[in-house]
């Protein structure tokens, strides 16, 4: 494929999906796997652009995929160690259960 | 302004440097003499903290771009730097008196403390859309690990959970708006995406307005995040409450402060220099934004009972106010801003103080516990009453001084209705923080038996008191300071 649209079709179409799945999943892993959806459309963005936009010689949308890479691991990391928090306290990952600060 | 590669940019850097290693001498120094309740550490954190302050005033604005246009070094950074290592230290002075941290993991506390600091730091100084990223994540993920410090405690999981979920998808919608735009104009440099952008317009480039108006306002969530502002507040309130005192007072001055930083560097001399934006009215954007944000922040306030969430509420009603400055992008919109910035350093962490203080020696937190505290202890209940009226904003308070300043500044503009709705809010604000004080100084406490604190927390008490009132007498000088860090920020 010579042309940058598929690739922004599909960047936009993971980043919708990401979305959604944020909003309507009760399961905090199934969330944890939506926002790593938005993550990877931007890196899709990125890899895209250097590709498409950028001067050949310029590589710096491929440096920051790379760095969106490590920050989305470092992120999961952080989350699944609340999440495993959360068990302990709750008995439960769903947010929706998760609700003793309210008002 | 000179760019500087990165050997020579290392010479600027030693702050952050300075930082970097005591974090990871906290950490060794944890691990080899975790025996006395994290005590040592928080000196060496202080010391860090402090050998960073005296480098941050060494090294000094050199008003210089370090690492090939990815960190700023102007009187603007130093500003927030200091602001934020204050509040950092703060911080740990508050932490060492607190009874609700495990002692056995306060090494590893105070570790990330000054993680948060560094990316803080960074916040307040990037240039590049790839660091100011980096440097949001690096101060969230410490963050959330923060809120949820307290292991048994089901309110802190629960704070650390809401705060991930709201924060990696704020962050994420983020870098989707950095992304579009890095491939609208093919750089990542703030500066210079403003030149092409500017460019892109001139030369009728409407096809574009859409996708610009798009990342921008993706690019905006995750700074309003950052400064809790509606609609994307809804994580503060839960959070605050949940996380352990001393970790919501940093998160309510330094973490907001840094989100400030932010907003203004890209604001000003990003995407509103150049008059990109000049398609969509930018101010009336904001204008509107900063009034929910005041008014969302005040009425949710007016109910509460449990004084650590009012004071988060009321938090994100400050965050409402000070936007007001920043609606302009006038000179003497920022001014006010950093101006008001120090004096709600000085009566919100005074504040937070005071519940940390109840919530130890009185064990509440709900404003019946504050009941007939001026005959239990009179030092603190005036001290309180001070710094709520000083929030409220009522002269001679310093409060009073710098919404003064913000409001001017609007009204300069003539942004009549936000000025107005502004007075509105001060004035539902005055209800609930005025509960508070009817409840410490009108009520009867059903146990008269008098409280007393260690002279350490009176001291820091008055440390916090004195700047609150005469900042509201005699401001010249920090006046003077916030107009002169403005530097060339403003182009």
């Amino acid at each position: 494929m010579n042309d940058l649209t598929p690739y922004l079709v599909i960047s936009t179409t993971l980043f919708c999906l990401g979305i959604f799945a944020v909003l309507t999943r009760r399961n905090a892993i199934s969330i944890l796997m939506g926002i790593e959806l938005i993550l990877n459309a931007c890196n899709l963005n990125f890899a895209a652009f250097s590709r498409f936009v950028t001067p050949p010689d310029d590589i710096s949308g491929q440096i920051i995929s790379i760095f969106g890479i490590v920050l989305a691991a470092a992120e999961a990391a952080v989350f699944l160690a609340i999440i495993l928090a959360i068990y302990r306290e709750f008995s439960t990952i769903s947010p929706d259960e998760t609700d003793t600060l309210k008002g | 302004m000179d760019t500087l590669n990165n050997v020579q940019s290392i010479r600027y850097f030693i702050p952050e440097l300075i930082l970097v290693a005591f974090a990871a001498g906290v950490i060794i120094y944890d691990l080899i003499g975790r025996q006395e309740g994290g005590r040592r550490a928080a000196h060496l954190s202080l010391a860090g903290l402090a050998a960073a302050l005296i480098a941050v005033l060494l090294v000094g604005a050199a008003d210089r771009s370090l690492f090939l246009g990815m960190v700023q070094l102007d009187s603007f950074a130093v500003f927030f730097k200091v602001i934020i290592l204050i509040t950092t230290a703060v911080t740990i002075l508050f932490s060492m008196g607190s009874e609700e941290l495990d002692p056995r993991t306060k090494g590893e506390y105070y570790a990330l403390l000054l993680a948060v600091t560094l990316g803080m730091f960074l916040m307040a100084s990037s240039t590049h859309l790839l660091m100011i990223y980096l440097s949001i994540e690096t101060v969230s993920l410490a963050s959330y690990i923060l809120a949820g410090f307290l292991t048994h405690s089901p309110r802190s999981s629960e704070a650390a959970f809401k705060y991930i979920i709201y924060g990696a998808v704020a962050s994420g919608t983020m870098l989707f708006g950095i992304s579009l735009i890095f491939g609208l104009t093919g750089t990542g440099d703030v500066v210079q995406v403003s030149n092409v952008l500017a460019e892109l317009f001139s030369s009728g480039g409407g096809d574009y307005q859409l996708a610009v108006l798009v990342s921008i306002i993706f690019v905006l969530a995750g700074v309003g995040y950052k400064i809790a502002s509606v609609p994307f507040h809804m994580w503060s309130p839960d959070v605050y409450e949940g996380a352990p005192i001393p970790i919501t007072a940093f998160l309510s001055v330094a973490s907001k402060s840094a989100g400030f930083a932010l907003f203004i560097r890209l604001f000003y001399s990003g995407f509103g220099s150049a008059n990109v934006i000049e398609s969509v009215d930018w101010s009336l954007l904001l204008a509107v934004v900063a009034a929910l944000t005041m008014t969302v922040g005040n009425l949710a306030a007016l109910p509460q009972q449990n004084v650590k969430r009012l004071l988060a509420y009321s938090s994100i009603a400050h965050g409402g106010y000070v936007l007001m400055g920043g609606v302009l992008l006038t000179a003497e919109g920022v001014h006010a801003i950093l101006f008001y910035l120090i004096i709600y350093l000085f009566m919100n962490l005074g504040a937070f103080f005071v519940v940390i203080l109840i919530a130890e020696r009185i064990g509440s937190e709900t404003i019946d516990g504050y009941r007939g505290l001026v005959t239990r202890a009179p030092l603190v209940a005036i001290s309180m009453g001070i710094f709520l009226f000083s929030l409220t904003g009522i002269p001679p308070l310093s409060g009073f001084i710098g919404k003064w300043l913000l409001f001017k500044a609007v009204l300069t503009e003539e942004f009549y209705w936000l000025a107005i709705v502004g007075l509105l809010n001060s004035v539902v604000s005055l209800y609930y923080y005025v509960r508070i004080v009817k409840a410490m100084f009108l009520d009867s406490s059903d146990e008269p038996n008098p409280v007393s604190f260690s002279i350490g927390s009176r001291a820091l008490l008055v440390v916090f008191v004195v700047p609150t009132i005469i900042l509201g007498l005699y401001w010249t000088p920090v006046y003077q300071l916030s107009k002169a860090s403005l530097g060339k920020i403003l182009g």
